[in-house]
């Protein structure tokens, strides 16, 4: 008995590629995306206080707050770009104007800004951070801290183009 | 019951109630907070300290004050734990009027915060049931099931809200004033057998 054009053989064959083509289909628009913009945290424009001066560091010294900034879709590295931050700190609380600072980017889209220590306020260590200039979506962050002992926190951006 | 046995419990509850209290006194962060702030996380941990006494009043464990004259200071812990938990929640409002905002509509960051809300709500209709007790004329054993679900959903929510928070209260003495407000509640539910039909 000879096989008919169609065989089990084919039918495999046929199916995976149909299967690859409907995968390959869900796939391609996430990788013309790129690299997604980052969603603002519950929370985190809470105590926020726009317009806070670009400075070398907010009060005393001892805490890094770092991060990066980088473009939605290609994930550029965004050089001078201001980021806003404020935290309850050993010098202040979130509400407090002295808390407040904002510093740029550098070349590699990176922040390093040196503040006093933070502290656990509302059940948890915590900063946050804005990115609020326009020419990007505005993106409010609330990063936690793995413990209240750590020196640094650090958080990244990637910002949607308005 | 023996004096020294009578003298053992009070001592006993004193220092469940202390030493919470005092580990919080000594903690590290009242140095970067102002009064209000310091008010709001003691009331918090005075309102923990008579989620204890609580049961202890109701089921008439503590001697002196065996029912019914333990119901009624169970009464008068009931107003002051409520006021507590005012307290606490006002001057966190106070200290951050956003963070309190978004505890209250339940979109805190912080999930510990919902746990405290839902045992807010619970601490306030379990009072509630106890204030319009009369006025409501409910079956007995429909408002004894009411205010002990009640009662034990603000026990239970605030064991969990306490132990999520990195906050004022020492660890080792968070876990055991919630571990003993815990079995105070069921033992209590238990032996008065809260569930049963009597006539």
């Amino acid at each position: 008995m000879s096989a008919g054009p169609f065989t089990r053989r084919t039918l495999l064959a046929a199916g995976s590629a149909m299967a690859a083509t409907w995968a390959s289909g869900l796939l391609v628009p996430a990788w013309a995306q790129g690299v997604p913009p980052t969603p603002s945290m519950r929370g985190g424009s809470n105590n926020y206080l726009p317009g806070a001066p670009v400075v070398q560091r907010i009060g005393g010294v001892g805490f890094w707050m770092t991060g990066t900034v980088r473009r939605a879709g290609d994930g550029a590295p965004l050089a001078g770009q201001r980021i806003q931050i404020w935290a309850h700190t050993t010098e202040g609380y979130e509400r407090d104007p002295h808390s407040h600072g904002a510093t740029l980017t550098d070349s590699n889209g990176e922040f390093r800004l040196d503040m006093p220590q933070i502290v656990p306020t509302f059940g948890q260590p915590h900063g946050h951070l804005a990115y609020d200039s326009g020419e990007f979506e505005t993106v409010f962050l609330r990063p936690v801290m793995a413990s209240a002992k750590d020196t640094s926190l650090h958080a990244d951006f990637v910002l949607k183009p308005v | 019951m023996s004096r020294a046995r009578m003298a053992l419990i009070w001592a006993g509850l004193a220092a469940a109630i202390a030493v919470p209290l005092a580990a919080a006194a000594t903690s590290p962060l009242l140095a970067w907070r102002d009064p209000i702030y310091i008010a709001a996380g003691f009331a918090g941990v005075v309102a923990m300290t008579l989620l204890l006494v609580q049961p202890l009043l109701v089921g008439g464990y503590l001697p002196g004050l065996t029912a019914p004259r333990g119901r009624r200071v169970h009464r008068g812990i009931g107003v002051v734990l409520v006021t507590a938990v005012a307290v606490h929640v006002a001057a966190l409002w106070v200290t951050s009027p956003p963070d309190a905002i978004d505890a209250l509509l339940f979109v805190s960051p912080t999930p510990f915060s919902d746990w405290g809300v839902i045992a807010m709500w619970a601490v306030l209709a379990a009072a509630m049931l106890a204030a319009f007790r009369r006025r409501l004329r409910l079956p007995p054993r429909a408002w004894r099931l009411g205010h002990t679900a009640l009662a034990a959903v603000t026990v239970a929510c605030s064991v969990v809200h306490a132990m999520l928070v990195e906050g004022t209260m020492e660890t080792v003495s968070k876990a055991a004033l919630c571990a003993l407000v815990v079995l105070a509640t069921v033992k209590v539910g238990a032996d008065l057998r809260v569930w049963a039909i009597r006539r």
